[in-house]
């Protein structure tokens, strides 16, 4: 038995020798020999394993060692062997590189349209362990784009979701859950762990946050944000280089800036700037290649450009995390402490008057309505959204940017009712009619999507 | 003297193109100056024009810094996104 599979074993090894020794092909020669070769290549590798004496695998082992350091990283085993051997061939990955990546952390801010490929490919790459922060549940209008999630996931927590796909994709890695939000409590416990961050958040509060707690850290920040048909990658905070303060010293107003919920975006567009994302993970943790860093990276997808920009450190040093929603000029949400200074940062960076209009929910509308209120009523999302549902009685759609260019079409004598999909843009409205000298001003809270919900069910929510 | 505008997401948006030429007479040739120009010839633009940070031939510029502009140059009105 065992002399038979030595003579097999032999017999392949001789054609894997073959393979080994003969002259290195380039380009499409390559390409076309690697699928006939690498088949019983692998098959060669672990029966030559298998028959070879304890002491000879051993020295085997220690030859693929490149004796600068990459001892101490984990050794592969014969199953990652097989898994990762199109990374082995390649030469600025190799066994050694292979072994780094075993050895690295990725914490993914966000397992959502840029975390899911970034998860996928990171987790496929053999990287060792994946942390995921993200405290929401699968939605079917994430399934647009959101590619680790699936129909069999819809209400599961993200994080779960990605657990079971990415298990699936590569039972090697460990994956590490944190369902919850990011804030200013534990980021920088769950950060200092990690030796990259991958930023798919979705909102400026929390890139302020994964970019001071990285900075703070000294955690390099892969840095991705998407809307539209556009997208925008660099790496930040990465051996001294700039940081996200130097792409933004300010936050834009709250509202100014639509998010993708509000704006739309292009399914694939996270696909594309998540990808090179995890490239920029992969190549960081391997010590390969030129870092975007220092460059900001623009992809517009509708004319297939991608533009550079460089980027300069210019901002002051971080001193520490403050409360990023009242930094960006949201209602805070933490401590006292931090709220208030948060309140003094914002009121610094948005100096704004305090609101001049009502604010109605859509139970209070829909009662007034019913006992004889006539409000005139002002959608102001984008036309594309009012054809997927609208209110019945609207009397006019205008996107909330351009209410000022239609004020003199609106009635001063008579209230005005405004709303959009969740509230935020119809605010927004309110504050420039009411800046206009509009008084007659009512907001409906949670807007259509609250109407929907609440109290005309035949209305679809997107 | 002549300079290139680029308007990405939102800007391109509220600019209704993606690109301009736009020509700056005299001594009007620095960032602020275009800034000012090109409210007068977008109005729409009238909201983000002021406040956003401009790259300069591929490089951003500082916030609040006025800089001179030459013949030729390309200047990018990049906004901030926040989508993932």
């Amino acid at each position: 038995m065992c002399k038979l599979r030595c003579l097999t074993c032999a017999a392949l090894a001789a054609c894997c020798g073959a393979f080994i020794s003969s002259p290195p092909t380039t380009g499409k020669a390559a390409a076309a020999a690697a699928p006939a070769t690498g088949a019983p290549k692998q098959v060669a590798f672990e029966r030559a394993a298998q028959c070879i004496p304890w002491p000879r695998r051993r020295q085997l082992s220690l030859t693929t060692a490149a004796g600068d350091g990459s001892e101490d990283l984990p050794h592969l085993t014969q199953d990652e062997v097989r898994r990762y051997s199109r990374h082995l061939i390649l030469p600025d990955v190799g066994v050694e590189g292979q072994r780094r990546l075993k050895a690295s952390s990725v914490l993914a801010i966000g397992a959502g349209g840029l975390g899911s490929p970034a998860l996928l490919y990171l987790a496929a790459a053999g990287v060792g362990r994946v942390g995921i922060v993200d405290d929401d549940v699968v939605d079917e209008s994430n399934l647009q784009r959101q590619v680790i999630h699936g129909t069999s996931t819809l209400g599961v927590s993200k994080v779960e979701s990605a657990r079971t796909r990415i298990l699936d994709i590569n039972p090697h890695v460990q994956v590490e859950l944190y369902p919850e939000q990011l804030t200013s409590d534990n980021a920088l416990d769950i950060i200092k762990g990690y030796d990259v961050v991958l930023d798919g958040s979705d909102n400026f509060p929390t890139k302020y946050l994964v970019n001071d707690a990285c900075v703070l850290q000294g955690v390099p920040n892969v840095y991705g944000a998407i809307l539209g048909f556009e997208g925008q990658v660099s790496v930040f905070s990465y051996k001294g280089g700039p940081n996200y303060r130097d792409l933004l010293p300010v936050p834009p107003n709250p509202g100014d800036v639509p998010s993708c919920a509000e704006g739309g975006v292009l399914g694939i567009l996270p696909g594309v700037i998540g990808c090179i994302q995890a490239t920029e993970v992969i190549k960081i943790l391997l010590g390969k290649g030129d870092v975007l860093s220092g460059r900001l990276l623009i992809y517009d997808a509708l004319k297939m450009t991608f533009k550079e920009s460089a980027l300069l450190p210019r901002s002051e040093p971080i001193a520490g995390l403050v409360d990023y929603q009242g930094f960006c000029g949201f209602a805070p949400k933490s401590s006292a402490a931090a709220a208030a200074a948060a309140a003094a940062a914002s009121a610094a960076a948005h100096a704004q008057p305090p609101p001049r209009f009502e604010r109605v929910s859509a139970q209070a509308a829909a009662e007034r309505l019913a006992s004889g209120w006539s409000p005139f009523v002002l959608d102001v999302r984008l036309p594309q959204e009012a054809k997927i549902a609208s209110l019945p009685f609207a009397d006019m759609v205008v996107p909330h940017r351009e209410v000022a260019r239609v004020a003199a079409a609106l009635p001063r004598d008579r209230d005005i009712l405004v709303h959009c999909k969740v509230g935020g843009r119809s605010s927004k409205a309110c504050e420039t009619l009411a800046a206009l000298g509009f008084e007659r001003l009512y907001n409906l809270e949670g807007g259509i999507i609250a109407w929907a919900n609440e109290i005309d069910r035949s209305l679809a929510v997107y | 003297m002549k300079v290139k505008v680029l308007f990405f997401a939102s800007c391109r948006e509220l600019a209704g193109t993606k690109e301009i030429a736009v020509t700056l007479e005299g001594a009007e040739n620095s960032t602020e100056a275009l800034r000012k120009k090109l409210v007068e010839l977008l109005p729409a633009l009238e909201p983000v024009a002021w406040g956003i940070t401009l790259a300069v031939n591929h490089e951003y510029t500082d916030p609040g810094q006025n800089v001179q502009l030459k013949d030729g140059d390309e200047v990018a009105l990049i906004p901030p996104i926040s989508g993932g």
